[in-house]
């Protein structure tokens, strides 16, 4: 993947004749360093897989997700139904295909809502210190120390039932842990050299904190949020598995495993373990990539510094 | 003489020591304890002595990054804003105005950690323009000036990216960074020790062209005596916290005065004929604890000129702590009438040793 040619111009010691352009440079050597780390690319190549197939859903399903056909209910994998189908006689594999929008709506919103919230705390908590470090932490330790399936829960009974309702109430779930790595990255950048630097020639708070410290926090930040969306879709699952999820008729993987649990005793075991793979695959994915970002992005090993 | 560009008005900043569960504090590091100075426009004072002895917590001190435990900074006669409260956000930004700020800037040791990674030349030396808001106009055109005027060349090093260049070159951004504001005083922070023997010239050169080009007022912290050789006009020797002897630099280099100048002078290894190994002064034992400095003079425990003296005059070095001054302890005048100062009750007044070493 890398000839000799290729790895020579990213050296790192030789002032290129003409310098490229900043992004490109990083970008080409986060490429080629990602290609050769085997888990990142195994997971990107399933996380990839999972995320064509949930936007492709409308078009790949062969029946309408919701469409009743009760003479055909119950049936096992066929031709005609590859996953079979529900107690309603609904598509399953239509079913799950949707059902990997759900996933896919809550894998990327959650970390967004997660990282606004959590990001800034723990900005302001690694640069500020002191007491303000303590009892930021400190609250975000509260938060942690509910179990998320407990605080899910309870949001979502305060909330409603809803997608939106269901991604907010993750969010808050998952905000102590982006705070938390957001803080562990600024309290290391702020101890750093061209920190002082910036301080010595007058720069405001908010742009050391913004120009001078953010950009150092990044890559754990965007480990933190892959491995989030894998929690994320777990936690969701869960949720409508204990049927406070995403009220039907929309499919969510959680509720087509809820249902066809009751269906395991008396042999219809397609009805569970094919939204059961799913979330296995998508989560599997998910946590594939963030292990493997973690691994590219971490500064103690790349060449570049 | 006109008045100085910057005077330093006894200049302490003590760290304080806490220990125990209820951070009760039990002493202070004396990082610097007492330290005065003047600082004319166009000139450089440099700052020598050994490693832990406050030279750089002084000039983080004199800048601004660090708030004063006492005593004041005025520039142009004029008094920085006043000591802040403690914490990160009181000891930031806040605590020295802008106007101070632009015309004062710093030279760091370290051209690796102090560039930021992920901005480009180009964005490190327009980033105390961006902060000012100054030359919004023309801030690339000016800043590959700049670029030129240090000595680098704008069309290859404008978008490299700080891991591209050699220190030397690193070095230079951080000079052409603190030139960016046209400052009037540059506080020079080991700016060679971090570099390669061989690229320590040129910097210098750039330096001492800079000067004379614009009219700069250096302030330069070195342990390294060669290289102050090469840039100072007046040196200051350091030592726990305090300077011991403040004098032209052919007066204090060539003719130390304090005992401790003498022994960090001797440990500079020299190109000569023969050298004596016994011709060194070799301290004895290490620094003290700099939160419980010696009483009297600060150098008494490990001063070899003390060994020599009598019961009576040693006993002196123990109970008093010699002050900074152009006279000796009869209150004469030093040899020399240069205005140099040195803070010891008997060097080199006439108390029958005359003998620049010891062991001849």
């Amino acid at each position: 993947m890398s000839d000799a040619t290729e790895s020579d111009a990213d050296g790192t010691t030789a002032a290129p004749e003409r310098p490229q352009s900043p992004l490109a440079r990083r970008t080409r050597t986060f490429v080629r360093r990602f290609r050769r780390n085997r888990l990142a690319m195994g997971g990107l190549v399933v996380t990839a897989g999972f995320v064509l197939l949930a936007l492709l859903a409308p078009v790949l399903a062969p029946y309408d997700p919701a469409a009743v056909d009760v003479p055909a209910r119950l049936q096992g994998p066929s031709p005609a139904h590859p996953f079979g189908t529900d107690r309603y006689g609904r598509d399953l594999f239509s079913r799950v295909l949707f059902g990997a929008r759900i996933a896919l709506q809550v894998a990327v919103a959650t970390p967004l809502v997660a990282g606004a919230v959590g990001v800034p705390i723990g900005l302001v908590a690694g640069y500020v210190g002191g007491r303000v470090d303590d009892v930021l932490m400190r609250l975000m330790d509260s938060v942690f120390a509910f179990p998320a399936i407990l605080l899910g829960l309870t949001l979502v009974a305060v909330f409603g039932q809803s997608l939106t309702n269901i991604v907010v109430a993750l969010g808050i779930v998952y905000v102590p842990q982006f705070a938390r790595v957001t803080r562990g990255s600024a309290v290391s950048v702020v101890e750093e050299e061209h920190v002082r630097v910036a301080r010595s020639l007058g720069a405001s708070h908010a742009r050391i904190v913004l120009v001078h410290v953010l950009p150092f926090c990044l890559s754990a930040i965007l480990v933190q949020a892959t491995v989030t969306a894998a929690l994320a879709i777990v936690l969701e699952s869960s949720l409508s598995f204990l049927g406070v999820g995403v009220p039907s008729p929309t499919p969510s993987w959680g509720s087509i495993l809820r249902v066809g649990k009751g269906y395991v005793d008396s042999g219809e075991w397609w009805y569970s373990v094919f939204p059961g793979v799913a979330i296995v695959i998508a989560v599997l994915g998910f946590n594939l990539l963030g292990d493997g970002l973690r691994d590219v992005l971490d500064p103690r090993t790349d060449p570049n510094r | 003489m006109s008045d100085p560009l910057l005077s330093v008005r006894d200049l302490k900043r003590h760290y304080p020591v806490r220990s125990g569960i209820l951070k009760r504090k039990r002493g202070a590091v004396r990082a610097v304890d007492g330290v005065s100075f003047d600082l004319q426009a166009g000139e450089t004072l440099a700052v020598v002595g050994e490693s832990g002895c406050g030279k750089s917590t002084l000039a983080e001190t004199v800048i601004g990054l660090d708030e004063p435990t006492a005593g004041e900074v005025l520039f142009e006669g004029e008094p920085l804003a006043g000591t802040q409260s403690g914490g990160v956000l009181g000891s930031l930004a806040g605590g020295v105005d802008k106007a101070f700020r632009r015309r004062v800037q710093m030279v760091f040791q370290d051209p690796f950690s102090t560039l930021n990674e992920r901005m480009s030349v180009g964005r490190i030396v327009a980033e105390p323009l961006v902060i000012h808001g100054e030359r919004e106009d023309d801030r690339a055109g000016y800043v590959r000036e700049l670029l030129e005027t240090v000595g680098l060349d704008p069309d290859r090093h404008y978008d490299a990216f700080p891991h591209e260049l050699s220190g030397g070159q690193r070095q230079r951004v951080g000079i052409a960074r603190a030139l960016a504001l046209e400052p009037d005083l540059l506080v020079l922070d080991e700016p060679v020790s971090a570099l390669d023997v061989s690229v320590r010239a040129g910097i210098l050169e750039l330096l001492r062209d800079l000067q004379a080009e614009r009219g700069l007022t250096y302030l330069l912290i070195s342990h390294d005596v060669s290289v102050v050789r090469q840039v100072a006009d007046r040196v200051a020797v350091m030592y726990l916290g305090e300077f011991v002897e403040l004098g032209d630099l052919g007066d204090v280099l060539d003719d130390p005065a304090h005992p401790y100048t003498e022994a960090l002078l001797s440990s500079v290894p020299r190109v000569c004929a023969a050298p004596d190994p016994d011709d060194r002064i070799r301290l004895p034992g290490s620094p003290p604890d700099p939160s419980e400095p010696p009483a009297g003079c600060r150098f008494h425990p490990r001063c070899h000129l003390r060994e020599r003296l009598d019961d009576e005059d040693a006993a002196r070095c123990v109970a008093e702590d010699p002050a900074l001054t152009e006279r000796d302890a009869g209150g004469e005048p030093r040899p020399g009438g240069d205005g140099r100062t040195v803070a010891c009750h008997f060097r080199p007044a006439a108390v029958g040793i005359t003998d620049r070493n010891p062991r001849e």
